[in-house]
């Protein structure tokens, strides 16, 4: 996978989709077309408000085969290290912003027999490009969208009278839920699963899936960790030997871009493996927070995703 | 030519999945022994909720299979006639169906073929290798397989080039890669060896 490459792009439409979302539609300044994607790819926001930078990961919900913009939709997240904030109130129409290529953790697996999609709140973003997908290739799938309420929840209707009885939806204030061991019961041999939505949907889709017996190379799921916050520390950066500091609320990859080193990366979500970096000496305590290495290779201490995982100890030297 | 190749299909072994709910085993001439040794390691009701397609293929295990009591044993007299029983089992079973395949390398190159054409990743299928090595070897020339293949080189059955077998393997195909050995000097053919007895 080669190192995505940065677009220019100019906000074309900023629509208030709920009061926490907002749709923003991006288009090339140039006339130089936007690279293809497939549905369930996402690209990295690049955004620069003074002394401010934000590097957030958003999944493209447009058509892929509307090759004129990119549409993303940014939750505005309380509590959150401001990121989303800035873009949300930062961006508007007009405004030009950098983004990267798309990339796709999360393809459509077209091999299978029939596709359930399961979406959480916000977690419908990718679902909206996959579902555009596979409905043009006249596939078999079906949709189901928990929400909050019908308020927040973003795109539910527009989805249902586009693809009607293949999208189902649940709120959670009238106390509707997905009853997810029936659906997945009988489903034929060769369905594919996809989940995106909040951490615990997430486990919990996977668990009820492994638990009814699905094989994990038939369930799909996407989960971008936000960096999480902590205490700060310092890292030394063995061959650029630099000593950097990483602030409570910034990753090391944001603390190593500011000082002007630029990594690889892809996700910034702890999810695809791009920014792993070599651990060369640490005295103290690795939080892994990412989703990528294994169990046994957090254990080891021998390697950390500088996207969203943080250090608590004396030293830590990393071989960037 | 030795050399690892990526494509070479690796056969973990089988071991039983705790949460399938219904065992869907494909066995063929001393694979069945491989599935008699799973029965030692899985719980006790594990064969009431497996059905299994045998293909005895000159062996004589099907008592033993029988002993199992699985819930279906279907005895076929060759793979194409276990593939055929298999696409049909395909057509209606339903997730929580755990495939496992056990036999020679051809055969279990055509169970996953069958489970690939219905959306199954080959990685959820549990293999495990037994019996004859031998292999099943398209020409790159002609595209006709050549199945029982046991020596490197061989004669294609399809155009009569002589095949140098290579490890390059393809799923699509469920067979391996046989190149020309002598385009070249024609009839510089090195000696036969028998490599998958």
């Amino acid at each position: 996978m080669s190192a995505p490459t940065e677009i220019r792009v100019r906000v074309a439409e900023a629509e208030a989709v709920t009061p926490a979302i907002k749709r923003l539609k991006l288009v090339p300044l140039t006339s130089t077309p936007l690279p293809d994607f497939s549905g369930g790819a996402h690209t990295v926001v690049h955004y620069t408000d003074g002394p401010r930078h934000v590097r957030n990961p958003y999944s493209l919900m447009g058509s892929p085969f509307d090759p004129s913009a990119y549409q993303i939709s940014v939750l505005r997240v309380p509590d959150s290290r401001g990121g989303s904030a800035l873009i949300h109130d930062g961006v508007h129409e007009g405004t030009e912003i950098t983004i990267t290529s798309p990339i796709n953790l999360f393809p459509i697996d077209r091999r299978a027999r029939r596709h359930i999609l399961i979406a959480g709140g916000i977690g419908i973003t990718p679902f909206m490009a996959m579902t555009a997908q596979l409905d043009r290739e006249g596939a078999d799938f079906q949709l189901h969208y928990a929400m909050r309420d019908r308020a927040s929840g973003a795109y539910w209707k527009l989805l249902k009278s586009i693809y009607g009885h293949r999208v189902h939806t649940y709120f959670d204030d009238t106390n509707e839920t997905l009853a997810l061991t029936r659906l997945l019961d009988g489903q034929p041999l060769g369905t594919h699963l996809y989940v995106c939505g909040p951490a615990g949907m997430i486990d919990w889709v996977l668990k009820t899936a492994r638990e009814a017996g699905w094989p994990e190379e038939n369930v799909h799921f996407e989960r971008f960790a936000a960096p999480p916050p902590g205490k700060p520390f310092q890292v030394a950066l063995a061959r650029s030997k630099r000593t950097i500091d990483v602030a409570p609320r910034e990753s090391v990859l944001e603390a190593i871009e500011a000082a002007g080193i630029e990594p690889q990366f892809l996700c910034r979500g702890g999810a695809c493996g791009q920014c792993e970096t070599a651990v060369l000496e640490a005295d103290g305590t690795l939080h892994h927070n990412d989703h990528y290495l294994s169990d046994d290779e957090k254990a080891s201490g021998k390697k950390m995703m500088i996207c969203v995982s943080r250090f608590e100890g004396a030293r830590l030297v990393l071989d960037l | 030519m030795t050399a690892a190749m990526i494509s070479r299909p690796v056969y973990p072994g089988l071991s039983p999945d705790q949460y399938a709910k219904t065992h869907l085993i494909l066995c063929e001439g001393e694979g069945a022994a491989a599935v008699l040794d799973m029965a030692a390691k899985a719980p006790k009701e594990f064969f009431s909720r497996a059905l299994i397609l045998f293909c005895p293929a000159g062996t004589g295990y099907e008592p033993k299979l029988a002993a199992l009591s699985p819930k279906s044993l279907w005895v076929l007299p060759t793979i194409a006639t276990a593939m055929f029983r298999l696409r049909g089992v395909l057509a209606t079973a339903t997730m929580g169906t755990r495939v496992y395949a056990a036999g020679t390398e051809p055969f279990i190159g055509s169970v996953l073929q069958e489970t690939l054409a219905v959306g199954i990743d080959h990685k959820s299928v549990f293999t495990e290798h037994r019996g004859s090595a031998k292999r099943r070897v398209q020409c790159v020339h002609c595209k006709g397989c050549t199945d029982d293949v046991t020596a490197s080189p061989f004669t294609c059955t399809h155009c009569g080039l002589t095949l140098f077998v290579r490890d390059h393997y393809s799923r699509r195909l469920g067979a391996f890669q046989g190149v020309c050995v002598d385009a070249e000097v024609p009839g510089e053919v090195p000696p036969v060896e028998e490599l998958y007895r």
